[in-house]
């Protein structure tokens, strides 16, 4: 055990889960206090000692199912033989190669449709579970010794499935009145909602389906090749690793969840410094008590904490095609932050400047935000590339007013000019007018200057620039800013 | 061990004696429960707001029938309201009166120094209390990341040893280890060292089946298929994208409202006029009920 479980320790470890000696201690010592064949209460007590953020719990989840899958499963074709759940099966001859030397029965292709189909309405999870097995011997074609991950089975088997087609259908079935789907769903509720009860339920036995064709694969494939090996090939970047210009929409999910605490931390932290150095009114209890060292005489007033200022932020943002992924990173954080400052103001470019102040706040959702953005707001006024130089010169005619001593302008952008003037001393003047200019830059450092980037043109006139391709990189500027 | 004769016995105990005061837990919490108790772990229970993080802690106690003492976090919270204080007034009352008694001689410092820093003009602070209490407690950090780093280094101090040193009186060592939950809501990354000597434990929303379970449980009087949609209306709502999603408490509220409303199904109707004891944003409502189609419904169909 302790060696299953020290490997498992140091594949976390080396998917960027920080684990230390003393929480593998825990873990240790966690698990000798559960019974060790109970596989939920062994996922709980590792998760509960290893895992201590929210976002690497899908790093645990999946290292988790690798190195403790269902190892001891029983031959499969055997308890289909003999559960007698599917009569019809009895006495048929092997079809197809069957799996691994096992050579049972197996069902033909329009027997298994059928058993999958019965299993996702009856949703029971054994024979939901029997027919993911089945599915996988069928079509999943596991050969342990290729160099392919769990997802590339995975899509094999669900299209030899039909998986969306067979819910699209039974949704279909489900929602006319009488049917048998319906009655064995067994759904309440009328109409419109009626309808989404059915999709959702349906949608929810199809994923529980897909996750347990997952662990069957994933069972296969620990079975040929060991832990570690497959564990390697399913490693995913954390979250807050993953580049914004990359991003999945899974991930640019993940990400937004992410994001709110730290719109907020950024928002607090931008708080304190204005905190810093100001004093509140007199706490008469506090100076009370510290005069008791010194016999009852208040040498030594004591003061409340001023109760902190909410600053400024003014938002200035690139949304040209070549930061887009990075944009829309952007409206989120903007989106994020707006409900932390009192006055954050925003604006986007390309090669003109719009302020999207209003146009963020009468946003119902970041979907309907982004989606407004494209539409509304009148970012080009030339050739629809980037020209930071003209952007600059039309945020200063416009904006540079309202820049006071107590505004941090915020710009994000890639500083990719496409050969246009800079105006740096447009820049200049913006930070002399405002609290602090800060730069993030969605480029790897390493690209920086080259081509049509010129950043360095403008880094003299900003109090800082920095890289900003995920959210770990955001969470130290954040934390810089204190 | 003194805190494990007074733990759960095992984690299907901790299920079956949670289950008993009302809190319905699944195997997950029960086995961290149980593993805090044995291992003298403080619980750091993180998760959105409503899934029932203070709920747990409060069941604890309840189920142990240990006192639960709650120390409230919020921005400025000090070593003071945390820890210990010496009661000043008090203090000086006695000072006063010493004086008044002896005439203006008073007594020797050394005295009186002896005297105002004793236990008697001690104020306890929640950690305090939970420390020194003879029997075993709860103690209940809630919020926790709402202090500032400061007084969670503090608290952090304390929950590795167990024990307060107060320089004028010795140090206080815990007689029995308190049964600590530490609850956050994420608005921050605690640090790691606090995170280390903490059990991890993520309160999501529930499945369905167990939302099911609590809404049976807490709305006296409810039918079974009134729960069922209950539940799913608010399954459908969570997979949408909303600023704040419902949690249980506010599902159980709507469930407690349509059994006031005598309201036999949550159907379309039903559920947008009454959609704001589900989400408390305007524009979530309006979102909702243009996902879920409900202001099209204007009749509501028959019950069958």
């Amino acid at each position: 055990m302790i060696d299953v479980l020290s490997r498992f320790i140091s594949e976390l470890r080396d998917s960027g889960v920080p684990v230390s000696t003393r929480e593998a201690i825990d873990a240790a010592v966690a698990v000798g206090e559960v019974p060790l064949l109970d596989r939920e209460a062994l996922r709980s007590a590792l998760g509960a000692t290893l895992i201590k953020s929210a976002e690497h719990r899908l790093a645990f989840t999946t290292a988790f199912d690798i190195f403790f899958s269902l190892r001891a499963a029983p031959p499969l074709i055997e308890e289909v033989l003999t559960s007698g759940e599917v009569p019809s099966m009895t006495g048929r001859a092997a079809e197809g190669s069957g799996q691994g030397g096992q050579g049972g029965a197996m069902p033909t292709e329009a027997e298994l449709a059928e058993m999958v189909r019965d299993a996702l309405l009856s949703g029971e999870a054994e024979r939901l579970r029997d027919a993911a097995r089945l599915s996988v011997a069928r079509f999943g074609g596991v050969e342990a010794s290729r160099p392919v991950g769990v997802s590339y089975y995975l899509h094999k088997t669900l299209r030899g499935v039909g998986l969306e087609d067979l819910l699209a259908r039974l949704l279909s079935g489900a929602l006319a009145p009488g049917s048998t789907e319906s009655a064995q769903l067994g759904l309440p509720g009328s109409g419109a909602l009626r309808e989404r009860f059915a999709a959702d339920e349906l949608g929810r036995r199809g994923a529980t389906f897909r996750s347990l064709v997952e662990d069957e694969i994933r069972r296969l494939l620990v079975e040929g090749r060991g832990a570690s090996s497959v564990a390697k090939s399913a490693r995913r970047p954390l979250i807050e690793d993953v580049d914004f210009m990359h991003a999945s929409r899974d991930e640019l999910a993940a990400m937004r969840r992410a994001i709110y605490p730290l719109a907020r931390i950024l928002a607090a932290r931008l708080a304190r410094r204005r905190r810093h150095g100001r004093r509140g009114p007199l706490d008469f209890r506090a100076t009370i008590r510290r005069s008791l060292s010194q016999g009852g005489v208040p040498l030594e007033p004591r003061f409340r904490p001023p109760h902190p200022a909410r600053p400024e932020l003014f938002v200035l943002a690139d949304v040209s095609g070549s930061v887009a992924s990075f944009a829309r990173f952007t409206v989120l954080l903007v989106y994020a932050i707006a409900a932390e400052f009192s006055k954050v103001r925003s604006a986007v470019f390309i090669d003109g400047v719009d302020e999207v102040t209003g146009l963020l706040r009468r946003s119902v959702s970041i979907a309907d935000a982004i989606e407004r953005l494209a539409r509304e707001a009148d970012v080009v006024q030339g050739d629809g590339h980037s020209d930071y130089g003209s952007a600059f010169r039309l945020f200063h005619e416009r904006h540079a007013r309202q820049l006071n001593a107590k505004t941090d302008l915020l710009i994000l952008g890639d500083a990719r000019n496409n050969y246009h003037a800079s105006e740096a001393a447009i820049l200049k003047d913006l930070q002399r007018r405002a609290h602090r200019v800060l730069w993030l830059n969605p480029e790897p450092r390493a690209y920086w200057g080259s081509g049509d980037s010129i950043i360095a043109e403008y880094a003299p006139f900003c109090d800082g620039v920095f890289e900003c391709r995920n959210l770990r990189q955001l969470q130290a500027f954040v934390d810089e800013l204190a | 061990m003194s805190a494990a004769s007074t733990g759960f016995a095992s984690p299907a105990e901790a299920l079956r004696l949670l289950g008993a005061v009302g809190y319905l837990a699944d195997e997950e919490i029960a086995t961290v429960v149980y593993l805090a108790s044995r291992l003298e772990k403080p619980i750091l229970v993180e998760g959105p707001a409503g899934t029932g993080k203070t709920e747990l802690a409060k069941s604890v106690a309840l189920a142990l029938e240990l006192r639960l003492i709650r120390l409230q976090c919020y921005e400025g919270l000090d070593e003071a309201k945390v820890l210990y204080e010496w009661n000043y007034r008090k203090q000086l009352l006695r000072i006063q009166v010493e004086r008044g008694a002896k005439g203006d001689e008073g007594p020797a410092w050394s005295e009186v120094e002896e005297d105002i820093f004793s236990e008697e003009f001690l104020l306890a602070r929640p950690v305090l209390q939970a420390i020194s209490s003879p029997e075993p407690v709860v103690l209940l950090v809630d919020e926790i990341d709402r202090v500032e780093l400061e007084t969670e280094a503090l608290l952090l101090e304390v929950l590795s040893d167990y024990q307060v040193s107060i320089p004028e009186l010795g140090t206080v060592r815990a007689t029995g280890v308190p049964l600590v939950f530490l609850t956050s809501n994420g608005t921050r990354e605690l640090s790691e060292a606090l995170k280390r000597r903490c059990l991890y434990l993520y309160l999501d929303y529930p499945t369905l089946e167990r939302e099911r379970a609590i809404v049976l449980e807490r709305v006296p009087g409810i039918a079974e298929h009134l729960a069922d949609e209950v539940v799913r209306v608010v399954a459908l709502l969570r997979g949408l994208e909303l600023e704040k999603h419902p949690s249980i408490s506010e599902t159980l509220d709507w469930a407690r409202t349509l059994v006031l409303l005598g309201a036999e199904h949550a159907d379309a109707a039903t559920t947008r006029s009454t959609l704001n004891l589900l989400l408390k944003y305007r524009s979530d409502i309006e979102t909702a009920a243009r996902e879920l189609a409900l202001s099209g419904a204007g009749v509501s169909p028959p019950a069958p």
